[in-house]
């Protein structure tokens, strides 16, 4: 009787059931990947991967967006209800901030998962489960594809919070403690981790939708040597450019319309575009952050549902007038980047109000044709999120150039964007570009895309008084705040776990 | 009265028979049917009619034992012209020599080392209850039962000397005839403890010390209840039947704006377009969801020996609608014991089987919300063609769909929805104990127990519910099977040795308990009813728990006065890895009878006094789930998919585990003293206590990248609770005609978080709960080193010159400049510090009277009605539809939400008046056999609060959509023959 107490699970399997045949591999692979799409075991909610968040918020897209978003002139949330959001806003966030936590852990999450695949995947564990040929060599694949997202996390937490504890494939699990690292040695491990896996990931463009190949190394590459002066002190836009370069040539082509970027069927009409994208379906992949998040939220008041495809507003999210100001005539632009909805005016008395400030409805559950997603009344949406994509290269390289004095390359490198933009090769065409000009053109293209935050850090314009937006700093007219605001703090949670973990300067 | 002395006659020589006759009657001179009488010596016996009246043949010089269950035996030696003896009985005095039921035994109480509480069915909570737990309610101090809604057969939180649990379960274990049961909940049931119709009950020990509780080892850290139900006794068959008829009252609602009032405002606040969508009559929302609901509760039993073998039958019947339309409960229970003895007695064989079934149609209480909410202009029709779709119900439309954010009209979700379930429970167990005839100090006692639970039932929408019409969502099925099997084994020997004043007892035994849970996969299925528009999980929720323990016991007496008590419970759980799958509970504890000792024999005033002091270990593992110490990987749903190229798959995550999860441990020191005075006309029990919990099982975080995830279930942390409780009864008056009794208890929790995370860490705020509507993610109260558990976690309110709350003003607690998370603070706590129970009887001749009480002092209420819906917006509410408010809102004027202010913490103190019964004993009507009473019944009498909300006795802490508690009138006809 009393071997009785060993009882086992009669459905959940261990690893060595799971990583047993290639098919295993690619069900453990596909939560690799699901930790930024989803946020547990069963949509839209009921098993979560987090804890001390609430499960809705606690995706890895909606809690990047709202930590690179909210401190910033290009969005505003009119939730008031959800402890510490509105603190983004207002730019006095603590260490005890849910989302703050939730980002922090949600990136570490993938990355343990990560570390846990490219473990089973070592050539002992294969050879041992008799894998071998075609079958080894795709898992290969898949390997460095774990490496690559978990770099890529070690990159969302270098920008976010500077100095964060390390763990590879080689820290034991339980209940250890990760030392820290400092904020350069992580660069430096990042950037030496894409160029090993450079080799090993599959040629640009050849891999499935949805996952990893050597573009994603680059267009990461790219983006973090773009900060680089930021992370470590030493600029590397130069090495940027190179990056950038490399995905431009090989073979990605921009959507003719900006539009078709943020549509339910952007796996198809924007294909050639995206480089790497969150994957999201209203019907099997569902949860209320990613684009769900992003579509609902940007709709309320008596905003017209039907042309976001949802049948669900949330009345969150909008924009200071900051924004719209980039653009001409921003509620009928030429520049058919701009898409706003003006409820009640621009000016925000009330950030809690949702009808103040412009709407945006550039993310939508539409599809390019105007038709609807089948799976629209389930309220969750099938547009797909590009975390990297072409429009990026091209604003790294004219940056790059800029920076460099090359006026020729970054003003080619801007007008190929305008140009689909306009859509029209003469209409908002530039004949020289200046830095300040670089920032404005970034966020015409890439705003409410998660980059804001990063940009106005590196170029002097977050926390500093010298560029003002509405309620910036709690001010309605806006104000600087204290200067160590540029990092975030780690989370209160990881302080009182790990006793290796020193808190950010002034938190 | 007659006294024994009194009768005592010389022995004669003279032997010839005489015929005896008498009537015996109880101390107030009522009639006792039943009594036996014996002669002494011999197998001739006889017992009293339903007079009381006896006649016997025996030998002129014989003794005549009077023997009647409950009372003082009475022998009378006759002499030879004695032809008519008259006897009263005196009822034992309870505190003295009531046998308690304890864990695999049972001892007089007079004998009890540690605490122990016995409730008996004379004490029970009267009226029409559907639960058994809800009969102790208020009953015995440092025992907290709040019932968790107004609903029929409602499920109650049980709590024995505070929570020793953060993250794990604070229910005490039940143990029903032996069998403890799993506090697991059950699909399609309320309260899975409704399968015991309480008038089975015969009585409940309160096991509340760790050296009483420890016994059942690793599930006693909560404290033990042991319920022995009722079972078949006399050789006389005896048939009683009992109903009782009421109704069921609301008798408060969530006060918010009046039609007018709400008008008022619009007209006043709002802008055109929201003014134009006022409704032009006067609904009160909340008046159209209750009702007056009428409840049934019928018995019958009948009990006797057939040919010497001792049986009871019992079936009733229980039919209860709730004060919420549509909501109804109907359970048809039936038990039966058999008790025979064999082998000259040697053998007692006891067989208990009970079954239940219940039927519930549960209304859906979105309907509570939504009534609070929903406009009090509009009307619950309307005749607008959009509407038409949804069952001509008036509903807020968004174009000519429903307005998804909106509260639903809540007459439709009533009407619209109907939630069935079926529910058949069995227990059963046959238990053996046999005196070893060729050592008759030894028995050996086998319990072997089923307990068998199934319900399912499912959830339809009609196909015009506007909260479904979108999705099509209509059929939700749902069930779920238990099936708990055990084992028990023990040994006891007792011997009393005269040399050395010495007696010893002691116990060894086995026990084996196996739970398996099965929750098949379900689906949800749409108004074409093939096609599965959810689809199910991959696989059902299937676990399957086993708990194999090795026990012993030791009781010592010497001379009658000094009491030792040892145990030890080795316990193996399956829930654990091998090498932290056993876990030990000893304890030691001893008794003092001082009023034995010759410098207090013979006191007038002080008829007992006894010191008790105990130690013990005792565990927990409930909470925790089945195989969280083993690595394992969990397929994801079909809804929880990742996308590569035109695939989808199913994802396999790694769980995140503690290979060295084990159990909680509590240790705990009790002392007590048990006093009487005026020969036990005043009784009271003082016991003090300090219980300190370590290895909590904790749900803490963990260092990122350290798991797979942040936050993991692990021992770690601790709990201190220290008290004092009081219990005392009284017999205020005792005579012939009329007797009063009055008892009252109170008791004294301090509770405090001593450890709560790996590293100590001054900054670090806690673990938050309490989660409350309005937000995403908000919780109001937080688990903090040096503070009590049930500490809210606020901002500081500021007030204007008039005490308005100014809104969104809070105090800067920490003097940074900013307002933000750091300047949260604790205060007060959701767990009442003091409660008390009060509760009298009072008998008049064929009169009856009872009435009950039970109260808590200084526990707070988060007030969530107030916090979420006492602000303008809700009226006008953003997403362009009105919704009704608190009338709070009128007091703050708050436009906002400020969920997290201290204004909404309140104090919840009350004194609640359980039970009020008045009874009549008609006795015999018109020579008939049937023997007649009639009780009349209100529970819920009434509340005395200073908390402004629905009310105050809410276990969680936060009031939001309370199902309110009725106020129930019945009456009761009972009879007997």
């Amino acid at each position: 009787c009393i071997n009785d107490l060993d009882r086992q699970p009669f459905y959940d399997v261990t690893s060595n059931v799971v990583y047993k045949t290639p098919e295993g591999y690619k069900q453990a692979l596909a939560k690799v990947y699901g930790c930024y799409g989803t946020t547990g075991n069963q949509g839209p909610a009921g098993q979560g991967d987090l804890g001390g968040i609430d499960e809705g918020t606690s995706d890895f897209f909606r809690l990047f967006w709202d930590a690179q978003q909210l401190p910033t002139d290009e969005t505003v949330t009119a939730w008031n209800s959800d402890p510490g959001l509105q603190d983004f806003h207002l730019m006095n966030w603590s260490s005890d901030n849910a989302f703050l936590k939730g980002i922090y852990y949600r990136s570490f999450y993938q990355i343990t998962a990560a570390n846990e695949f490219i473990r089973e995947s070592s050539d002992e564990k294969l050879a041992s489960r008799g894998i071998s040929g075609n079958d080894a060599a795709e898992i290969k694949y898949q390997a460095a594809e774990a490496r690559f997202l978990r770099a890529f996390q070690y990159w969302v937490l270098i920008d976010l919070f500077g100095n964060v504890p390390f763990v590879d494939e080689n820290s034991p699990l339980g209940a250890n403690l990760p030392p820290q690292k400092d904020r350069i040695t992580l660069f430096k491990y990042v950037e030496s981790e894409l160029k090993a896996i450079e080799s090993l990931l599959k040629e640009p463009r050849t891999n499935e939708y949805g996952r990893a190949d050597k573009a994603a190394a680059w267009a990461l590459l790219a983006r973090l040597y773009l900060n680089a002066e930021v992370y470590t002190g030493d600029a590397k836009y130069a090495e940027a450019a190179v990056y950038a370069n490399k995905v431009i040539s090989a073979g990605y082509i921009l959507t003719p319309k900006y539009k078709n970027l943020f549509v339910a069927d952007n796996n198809v009409v924007a294909k050639n575009e995206i480089i790497l994208s969150i994957n999201y379906d209203g019907a099997k992949t569902q949860s209320y952050g990613g684009t769900t998040f992003l579509v609902n939220g940007s709709v309320g008041a008596d905003m017209d549902k039907t042309i976001s495809g949802t049948s669900a507003g949330w009345g969150g999210h909008r924009t200071t007038k900051n924004l719209p100001k980039l653009f001409e005539n921003p509620l009928n632009s030429a520049d058919k980047r701009a898409m706003f909805v003006d409820n009640a005016g621009e000016e925000i008395n009330n950030v809690l109000v949702f009808s103040q400030g412009y709407a945006s409805i550039k993310f939508k559950n539409i599809k390019a044709d105007g038709t609807f997603s089948p799976n629209m009344n389930l309220g969750y949406s099938d547009t797909d999120f590009p975390l990297f994509r072409l429009g990026e290269m091209y604003l790294i390289v004219a940056e790059a150039a800029v920076r460099a004095g090359n006026q020729t390359a970054a003003v080619n490198a801007v007008n190929v964007l305008r140009a689909r933009a306009f859509e029209s090769q003469t209409e908002g065409k530039l004949t020289s570009i200046s830095l300040p000009q670089i920032l404005d053109e970034r966020s015409r293209e890439l705003y409410w895309e998660g980059f804001r935050r990063t940009d106005l850090i590196r170029f002097h314009q977050f926390v500093e008084g010298t560029y003002l937006w509405p309620w910036k700093g709690g001010a309605a007219t806006g104000s600087s705040v204290e200067s160590h605001r540029i990092l975030y703090p780690i989370p209160s949670d990881e302080i009182s776990a790990n006793p290796n973990i020193i808190q950010n300067k002034n938190y | 009265s007659p006294n024994v002395n009194h009768l005592i006659i010389t022995k004669t020589t003279k032997k010839a028979d005489v015929t005896v006759s008498g009537n015996v009657t109880d101390e107030t001179g009522m009639p006792l049917p039943g009594v036996s009488i014996l002669v002494k010596g011999t197998s001739k016996g006889t017992s009293t009619d339903v007079d009381g009246n006896y006649s016997i043949v025996a030998p002129s010089d014989a003794t005549l034992v009077f023997q009647f269950i409950g009372f003082v035996s009475q022998e009378v030696t006759l002499n030879g012209k004695m032809a008519k003896v008259n006897i009263s009985l005196k009822p034992e005095s309870k505190a003295l020599t009531e046998v308690v039921v304890i864990g695999y035994g049972s001892k007089s109480k007079k004998d009890l080392t540690g605490s122990v509480a016995a409730v008996t069915e004379k004490d029970f909570l009267k009226g029409p209850i559907s639960s058994p737990e809800q009969l102790l309610t208020g009953k015995v101090a440092g025992v907290s039962i709040i019932s968790g809604s107004g609903a029929p057969g409602a499920s109650s939180q049980i709590l024995i000397r505070g929570g020793n649990s953060i993250s794990a379960g604070n229910s005490p274990l039940i143990v029903v005839d032996g069998i403890p049961l799993d506090n697991g909940t059950l699909a399609g049931s309320q309260n899975p403890m409704a399968m015991i119709d309480p008038k089975d009950i015969e009585s409940f020990s309160v096991l509340k010390d760790a050296s009483s509780a420890a016994i059942y080892g690793s599930r006693a850290s909560n404290g033990v209840i042991i319920i022995t139900t009722k079972k078949g006794t006399s050789d006389k068959m005896k048939v009683n039947f009992t109903t009782s008829n009421g109704v069921q009252q609301v008798v408060k609602t969530v006060d918010v704006l009046s039609a007018a009032q709400f008008r008022d405002f619009v007209n006043a606040s709002g802008d055109q377009t929201y003014i134009d969508k006022l409704g032009n009559t006067s609904t009160n929302w909340q008046k159209e969801i209750y009702q007056s609901a009428f409840v049934t509760d019928n018995s019958f039993n009948i009990s006797g020996g057939l040919k010497k073998l001792p049986y009871r039958l019992s079936v009733g019947y229980l039919n209860q609608n709730g004060v919420l339309k549509t909501d109804n409960m109907e359970r048809l229970n039936s038990a039966l014991s058999l008790n025979p003895k064999f082998f000259n007695n040697s053998l007692s064989v006891d067989v208990n089987a009970r079954y239940s079934n219940i039927k519930n149609r549960f209304a859906n209480t979105a309907a509570i919300g939504s009534a609070v909410r929903f406009d009090p202009t509009q009307s619950i029709y309307s005749d607008n063609a959009d509407l038409a779709k949804y069952g001509g119900y008036f509903q807020w439309l968004d174009g000519d769909k429903w307005q998804n954010q909106s509260p639903a009209n809540p007459v439709a979700l009533l009407n619209q929805n109907n939630n069935n379930s079926n529910v058949d429970q069995f227990i059963g167990n046959a238990r053996l104990d046999y005196k070893l005839p060729f050592l008759p100090e030894l028995r050996a006692n086998l319990n072997v127990g089923y307990d068998y639970s199934k319900g399912e039932g499912v959830t339809v929408f009609s196909t015009d519910a506007a909260p479904q019409y979108l999705n099509h969502f209509q059929r939700t099925p749902y069930a779920q099977e238990k099936k708990n099997k055990l084992f028990d084994f023990y040994l006891n020997y007792n011997k009393d040795f005269k040399a050395s004043k010495s007696n010893l007892d002691l116990t060894g035994g086995y026990t084996y308990q196996d739970f398996y849970n099965d929750i098949p996969n379900s689906a949800t299925y749409n108004y074409e009813g093939t096609e599965v528009t959810v689809q199910p999980a991959p696989f059902p929720t299937t676990t399957q728990n086993t708990l194999v323990s090795f026990f012993g016991r030791l009781n010592y007496t010497f001379n009658e006065k000094y009491l030792l008590q040892a145990s030890m419970r080795a316990d193996g759980s399956s829930k654990f890895s091998k090498e932290n799958r056993w876990g030990y509970f000893p304890t030691i504890s001893g008794a003092w009878k001082v009023n034995l000792e010759n410098f207090m024999k013979g006191s007038e005033t002080i008829s007992d006094f006894k010191v008790r002091a105990g130690w013990g270990v005792t565990g927990q593992q409930d909470g925790i789930q089945n195989y969280k110490y083993i690595p394992v990987y969990a397929l994801s749903t079909l809804t929880a998919q990742y996308q590569f190229g035109d695939n989808f798959y199913q994802m396999y995550r790694p769980v995140a585990y503690d290979p060295n999860l084990k159990w909680e441990q509590t240790d705990a020191i009790n002392v007590g003293l048990d006093l009487g005075f005026f020969n036990n006309r005043i009784t009271a029990t003082i016991d003090a206590y300090r219980k300190n919990t370590s290895d909590l099982l904790n749900n803490i975080p963990v260092p990122g990248g350290s798991n797979f995830s942040n936050y993991l279930l692990t021992n770690v942390g601790s709990l201190r609770n220290k008290g004092i409780e009081l219990t005392v009864n009284t017999i205020p008056v005792s005579k012939k005609d009329l007797n009063w009794n009055l008892g009252f208890n109170v008791s004294y929790n301090e509770n405090e978080v001593t450890k709560l995370t790996q590293v100590t860490d001054p900054n670090y705020p806690g673990v938050p709960t309490g989660g409350i509507t309005g937000g995403t993610g908000s919780n109001i109260q937080i688990f903090s080193i040096g503070h009590k558990s049930g500490a809210f976690y606020v901002y500081q309110q500021v007030y204007d010159a008039n005490g308005k709350p100014i809104e969104g003003a809070y105090v800067d607690r920490n003097n940074d400049g900013i307002r933000n998370e750091k300047d949260l603070y604790h205060y007060k706590s959701s767990i009442a510090p003091v409660a008390l129970g009060l509760n009298s009887s009072l008998t008049y001749k064929k009169w009856t009277a009872s009435m009950a009480f039970h109260g808590s002092v200084n526990n707070y209420m988060y007030n969530n009605i107030y916090s979420n819906i006492g602000v303008e917006k809700r009226v006008l509410d953003p997403l362009m539809y009105l919704g009704n408010a608190s009338s709070n809102m009128l007091a703050t004027g708050f436009n906002e939400t400020q969920l997290q202010s201290d204004y909404y913490v309140q104090n919840a103190s009350f004194l609640r008046m359980d039970n009020l019964n008045v009874g009549y004993h008609f006795g015999k009507l018109n020579r008939s056999i049937a023997n007649l009473s009639i009780t009349a019944n209100v529970q819920n009498v009434f509340v005395v609060t200073k908390y402004k909300g629905l009310d105050p006795e809410i276990s969680s802490g936060i009031d939001n959509n309370f199902y309110p508690r009725p106020r129930t009138f019945t009456l009761g006809v009972g009879v007997d023959f």
